[in-house]
């Protein structure tokens, strides 16, 4: 089975369990094992736009020198995790000041830029294929309308992150579509959910919740399925009727190694 | 051995005020060739350039050293001088210790050394001078004009007006441009259409214009005053002369689904279609991708109905090779694409229009009659919000946009708003933008009457997003004047798209070895001083396809172009600049390498047979220079691996003389 170097991130221990365990049950599923990375530390919520914070990003370097030490694909699956460390593997591509700053400091875990990082979902689509995923579903989702929802840091900036177009997406989309279920495209499918705001202005970020699920209900979904942990705890702490849920819980549904105490 | 005269000018006390000019006549005496020296108040004064002469008809001089101003100053005056008393003008030198010497320097001693080693360097320099004759080229007094929008017919009128030929390629079926596309035009709002298609006749009457309609430039060879080019005449599958432009089979053909280019796909036209009505020439035109004749080799409708036996299904692309003097590209613009702006819905909703469209939906010849109707559902919008800035200064966004400000949008922007509050008083229109962008005559205070007068709703912020909900499309924007986000539910967006080059000039621009700037528009010889040549020789720009313009603009630069052709064609011979490539024919290898680096085409590798010290002969691939069309840029004698390549006037002996003289 190809072995494919994982970074959970932190949440993925905490809140986030679900998107972690049924990462890993799907992949087994589709012919792939997610092997976590020695050692990983919280990549550190937030990539920093300051060029001289380099002690934030010493964890994503470090993920980064592993998968290039062993010549694998650096796989996240949080969108947060996945948005720094993308991030911070540009700034060492193409930041020689910085990448010679942060070298200095890691010694013997040195990274020169080579390895590569992407999420699952790019994983899915470029390395098993759209295809194959749909070959494996044993419950098709069938007739259940679905929602994706990217939030904010799935795909910006997009000069860096270079997944999908960020203002007009389909790779989640695609996904729901080999599952069996019926994408609902609906406006604010790529804004903020609130994000950190919720720590210091619980309104403004509930705002920014509701007219996610609100679009997304007027549009018909019943589910809407999200990569963030805080855009999933966003949403479901202004919940309304509709279910939030990772889309790796719905991979692992539909090719049947969900399990039965989740049901 | 040269006999040198040096004489050194005091420049009043420009020169003789930092620099004592009776040592430096005094130290150049002693230099190897000198046999006279002397200096003088003012050398390009007429007392001054008698002493020159004078002195070169007594001393029998072969050489002569100004040391004064710079040579872009007064070269040219004393290079006359010189020749008046008969000496070859390329035997003068300048040395410049006025702007490189006397000007910077405060200190008396100091620039009297440096003026020394400088008249040092170019008493060396002529002492391996060698008199030079300027080559002369015929001129053919023909023009040609690529691109027929009101840039390209202004050069061709203004030409042809001075009575010289000139020929339009335009690779559209009519001439016209988007200018014909146009409602009115700011900041008179007079009608696009009633002050464009009266020129457009003029261009089709005039004796001295032919019209190459639905043509392309095939391939270019030849250099200033000589051009040789290949024009593709594309099949159109009708005869150009024999159709009256009656429009019967534009009525009669059964394909109706093809979508009308002229009104920004909107609507659609037949496959057989003559632009609009005003087209010149008013020729039907057969689209081959839509014909079912020509496709399938069924149908032949439009052969039946045309009385005029226009109608020919075998008809065949033709190239016609013609002569030119002076070539002038007028090329255009279009709006960008705006696939990649998917925030402002352009993709998913049809009420989110561009400018061009929005002008198609407000001309009386457009899809709608001159209504201002939705393209969704054929209703009255009554909330319009215009987005400006669409792709254009969009530094951050360059993988979509552009960096540069596109210029016409503010002012179009602000007529389309004014236009609408005028016709439809009972719709609210908003505007966005970055920066209100007006100079120009008349033009700030068109926009503050769309403010003023007019109610229009402009609102400093960009933005964000746009999305459809419901049959409305709710536009999110931030107004930055007042910190707030707005919402709000309009019915109609229009995007103010950038504008960028014609995707044709690219290669066109290759094909007249005509520079191009990172954005592809054309460069000029000189940003301020030569705005519509271009560093080629020979070469002119007219419009939009140097960088974006208003029409006034562009009929300005046009009219300008056509005077420097003008100029041009008036000569009949051209007196090349003698200061020239030229290969040393032994030492080249072959390799390439100075007709790559080439700015200007002027090196071609040709086959030559040499004499071999064995007596046999070989033949070897060598570098030969078209003297008429080098500049005297010299790239090519830095590029050669081989030393080759020199500069007549500026061999590399000659330089190193100069180094040589002043470290010594």
């Amino acid at each position: 089975m190809k072995k494919v170097a994982y970074f959970p991130g932190c949440t993925l221990r905490t809140k986030a369990k679900d998107l972690d365990k049924y990462a890993k049950d799907s992949a087994n599923a589709l012919g792939f094992s997610l092997e976590e990375i020695e050692n990983w530390q919280c990549c550190g919520g937030v990539f920093t736009t300051s060029k001289d914070e380099i002690a934030t990003k010493l964890s994503s370097v470090r993920a980064l020198a592993y998968a290039e030490k062993n010549n694998q694909i650096l796989l996240t699956v949080c969108s947060a995790c996945h948005n720094v460390i993308k991030q911070t593997d540009n700034a060492m591509r193409n930041d020689s000041e910085f990448a010679s700053h942060v070298n200095n400091y890691l010694k013997d875990e040195t990274y020169h830029g080579t390895a590569r990082v992407m999420h699952y979902l790019e994983y899915l689509r470029d390395e098993v294929g759209f295809d194959n995923v749909a070959q494996k579903v044993v419950n098709s989702l069938k007739g259940v309308k679905i929602g994706a929802y990217y939030g904010c840091l799935l795909l910006r900036p997009n000069s860096v992150m270079q997944m999908d177009d960020p203002e007009n997406p389909r790779i989640i989309e695609d996904l729901i579509k080999a599952l069996g279920a019926e994408p609902v495209i609906y406006p604010y499918r790529n804004e903020c959910c609130g994000g950190y705001v919720a720590l210091e202005d619980a309104a403004s970020a509930k705002k920014k919740s509701v007219s996610v699920l609100e679009s997304a209900k007027q549009a018909g979904a019943d589910i809407v399925v999200t990569a963030c942990p805080l855009c999933k705890y966003n949403l479901e702490k202004n919940a309304s009727d509709v279910k939030v849920v990772y889309f790796t819980e719905l991979l692992a549904q539909a090719l049947g190694v969900k399990g039965d105490e989740n049901e | 051995m040269q006999r040198i005269g040096v004489f050194v000018c005091w420049c009043g006390s420009n020169i003789a005020g930092t620099v004592d000019v009776q040592a430096v006549s005094d130290a150049l005496k002693n230099e190897p060739g000198v046999v006279f020296s002397t200096n003088y108040q003012y050398m390009c004064s007429q007392a001054g350039q008698d002493i020159i002469k004078q002195a070169i008809a007594e001393h029998k001089l072969t050489g002569i050293v100004v040391c004064s101003c710079s040579p872009r100053m007064h070269e040219a005056t004393f290079r006359k001088t010189a020749a008046a008393a008969g000496l070859n003008p390329y035997m003068v030198e300048i040395a410049n210790i006025r702007e490189q010497c006397s000007w910077v320097h405060k200190d008396m001693a100091t620039g009297t050394e440096k003026a020394i080693i400088l008249g040092k360097a170019a008493v060396a320099k002529v002492n391996l001078n060698a008199p030079l004759t300027p080559g002369e080229s015929p001129v053919t007094k023909r023009a040609l004009v690529i691109g027929g929008g009101i840039a390209g017919i202004q050069t061709a009128l203004d030409i042809a007006e001075a009575g010289f030929p000139v020929d339009i390629v335009e690779k559209k079926p009519t001439i016209g441009g988007k200018m014909a596309q146009l409602d009115k035009t700011f900041p008179t709002l007079d009608c696009a259409a009633c002050i464009l298609t009266p020129k457009m006749v003029d261009v089709a009457q005039n004796e001295n214009i032919r019209i190459f309609s639905y043509s392309e430039i095939e391939e270019v060879g030849g250099f200033v005053g000589n051009f040789k080019v290949k024009i593709r005449k594309k099949a159109r599958y009708v005869k150009e002369d024999i159709c009256t432009g009656c429009g019967i089979c534009t009525e009669k053909c059964p394909q109706k689904k093809v979508p009308n280019e002229f009104n920004m796909g909107m609507d659609n036209r037949r496959a057989v279609y003559i632009p609009f009505a005003q087209a010149v020439p008013k020729v039907a035109t057969i689209d081959p991708n839509y014909c079912t004749m020509l496709k399938t080799g069924k149908c032949g409708i439009c052969s039946k109905v045309c009385t005029a036996g226009a109608i020919d299904y075998t008809q065949k692309d033709e190239i016609i090779e013609e002569n030119y003097g002076a070539i002038v590209a007028a090329t255009g613009f279009n709006p960008i694409s705006m696939d990649k702006f998917d925030e402002y819905a352009y993709n998913q909703s049809k009420d989110v229009i561009t400018s061009l469209e929005f002008e198609r939906l407000t001309n009386a010849a457009g899809p709608t009659a001159g209504k201002l109707l939705r393209p969704s559902d054929g209703k009255h919008p009554h909330t319009i919000v215009f987005v400006q800035c669409v792709g254009s200064r969009c530094a951050a966004c360059a993988e979509k946009g552009k960096e540069y400000c596109s210029k016409i949008c503010c002012m179009y922007t602000a007529k389309h708003a004014m236009l609408t509050r005028d016709k439809y008083p009972d719709t609210e229109v908003y505007v966005f933008y970055i920066d209100v962008r007006t100079p120009g005559k008349a033009f700030d205070e068109f926009y503050r009457r769309a403010v003023e007068e007019y109610g229009v709703h402009y609102i400093k912020g960009m933005v964000g997003k746009v999305f459809p909900e419901g049959d409305k499309l709710m536009v999110r924007a931030s107004d930055l004047l007042a910190n707030k986000q707005l919402n709000i539910q309009a019915d109609l967006v229009v995007l103010a798209a950038a504008i960028e080059p014609d995707k044709s000039a690219r290669s066109i621009a290759t094909m007249l070895t005509a520079s191009m700037d990172t954005n592809d528009f054309f460069t000029e010889a000189h940003p301020k001083l030569r705005p519509v040549e271009s560093p080629t020789a020979g070469v002119f720009l007219s419009g939009t396809c140097q960088g974006p313009k208003d029409i006034p603009e562009t009929v300005s630069q046009a009219s300008a172009a056509a005077a420097k052709v003008i100029g041009l064609l008036a000569k009949d011979k051209l007196t090349g600049n003698p200061c020239v490539a030229q290969p040393n024919e032994l030492m080249c290898n072959g390799c390439s390498s100075c007709e790559r680096v080439c700015p200007y085409g002027a090196i071609t590798y040709i086959d030559k047979e040499f004499r071999m010290p064995d007596r046999t002969t070989a033949i070897r691939r060598i570098a030969t220079v078209n003297e008429a069309v080098c500049q005297g840029c010299g790239a090519c004698t830095v590029a050669c691996p081989s030393g080759a390549m020199d500069l007549k006037g500026f061999a590399s002996a000659q330089i190193i003389a100069e180094v040589d003289a002043i470290c010594k």
